[in-house]
């Protein structure tokens, strides 16, 4: 079996989004019951206790690069049933956050057509473009 | 009485069927919403990040706008709105240093920010300031034999630091709905979360969740949905048509704000109440 150590010493993503979410992610002990309540799973490739392991075990491309992030639709469901305390939407906004900050849009206006310009109400435009765009 | 009344984007465009009935329902019932002479958007998401806080700028002074006006509490009926402004005015509260900080961010705003505006949602107003009894005696039409199920969504109940009620079992609105004469109906999916924005990002999902909780109030019985967030209404309502599309089996119910209800149960004349701007026609239900 081959283990890969990783040694760089540049800041790591556990320690960014610990930073970001004030979370401590060695809190969460994968029960699931975050995952349970999700209303946006179907739509996630990774279900979200496992983003805490991800980030855990190091696979932040991975973690960064995925849709579970942007399908998060801040809900509180997970931290308010979460046995632990974990925060998960502020785990999951510190990686939104994370690739926003680099100037990456997943939404932008100019993408939706007239009609979902006409039809979508105000209230919506901005929350999504607050979450996805940067 | 007269309460500042923060009213927030929607309800002054899309949503002006919630403004315009609670203006009518709550005057009716003695209170008179009196909105900010200014007010901006409040961002209509709390920002989560530790190191955001710009984005709790917005929100704060919409709540500087209230001192100005010599008031300490402020009313607002956008579920998002409420929790916004409820939870950037907690965070606030509990860290002097970042209060500090917005304060001098803020350097032209006459008033320093303290924390001390109280923010209510039109919900805990009628249950508090008005009460249900005093609702009751007003009622000229009762709406017996109506099937009501109450959707609360997300925003009203968490986190638990800024619910209105119980944050796994409320019943805010179930009594609310007893005070017209209706039936309440409980249903598993009255705290779902609808996917809220993603109905612009990923629209598939809403459309899932709008079928499950729709056709869930339906199966319990509910003739009608009512609500209080213009985000949960717009994904209920309108995004019905898209369901029906996917599913033709789909039976369509009609969704309305609770202050649309209540007027209706007030005897309010049906021009404040706008069912007009409803996606799906509700009229029927009080022929
Ligand atoms: S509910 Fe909490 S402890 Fe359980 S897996 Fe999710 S985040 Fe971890
Ligand atoms: S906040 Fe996000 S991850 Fe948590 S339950 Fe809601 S949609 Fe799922």
């Amino acid at each position: 079996m081959k283990v890969k150590l990783k040694i760089d010493r540049e800041e790591s993503l556990r320690e960014k989004v610990e930073e970001l979410s004030g979370e401590n992610l060695l809190k969460c002990y994968q029960c699931g019951r975050c995952s349970g309540g999700c209303p946006s799973i179907a739509s996630m490739d990774l279900i979200p206790n496992q983003v805490n392991r991800y980030i855990m075990l190091g696979l932040d491309e991975e973690v960064l690069n995925s849709k579970t992030i942007w399908a998060c639709a801040s809900c509180f469901t997970c931290s308010q049933r979460c046995p632990k305390g974990v925060n998960l939407p502020k785990i999951m906004e510190s990686l939104r956050q994370i690739r926003i900050r680099k100037n990456v849009d997943i939404v932008s206006v100019d993408e939706l057509t007239p009609k979902e310009r006409m039809e979508l109400p105000t209230i919506a435009l901005v929350s999504c473009l607050r979450k996805m765009s940067s | 009485m007269e309460i500042p009344y923060y009213p927030g984007c929607t309800l002054k465009t899309t949503a002006k069927n919630f403004d315009d009935s609670a203006f009518a329902v709550y005057k009716k019932l003695g209170i008179e919403l009196k909105e900010l002479p200014r007010w901006n958007c409040c961002g209509t998401v709390y920002s989560l990040t530790s190191d955001d806080l710009m984005h709790h700028l917005a929100p704060i002074r919409n709540l500087i706008r209230v001192e100005e006006q010599g008031a300490d509490q402020v009313v607002t009926l956008c579920s998002m709105c409420y929790n916004t402004l409820a939870q950037s005015n907690l965070r606030i509260q509990q860290n002097e240093e970042e209060r500090d900080k917005l304060n001098e961010f803020m350097y032209k705003e006459k008033v320093k920010y303290d924390g001390k505006v109280k923010v209510l949602h039109g919900l805990t107003v009628l249950r508090d300031m008005v009460g249900y009894d005093k609702i009751k005696s007003q009622i000229k039409k009762p709406l017996d034999g109506l099937k009501v199920a109450a959707y609360y969504g997300c925003l009203l109940l968490r986190p638990k630091e800024v619910c209105i009620d119980d944050p796994e079992s409320p019943t805010i609105m179930e009594d609310l709905i007893r005070t017209t004469g209706a039936e309440a109906v409980p249903f598993p999916y009255a705290n779902e979360c609808c996917c809220s924005y993603e109905t612009v990002s990923n629209k598939d999902i809403v459309i899932e969740r709008t079928r499950m909780i729709t056709q869930s109030a339906q199966a319990y019985g509910a003739d009608v949905i009512i609500t209080s967030c213009p985000l949960c209404e717009f994904n209920l309502d309108n995004r019905q048509k898209e369901v029906r599309k996917k599913y033709p089996d789909h039976v369509d119910i009609p969704v309305l704000y609770y202050t649309q209800l209540l007027g209706k149960a007030l005897g309010l004349p049906l021009k404040s109440l706008r069912f007009d701007l409803n996606y799906i026609n509700p009229r029927e239900l009080f022929k």
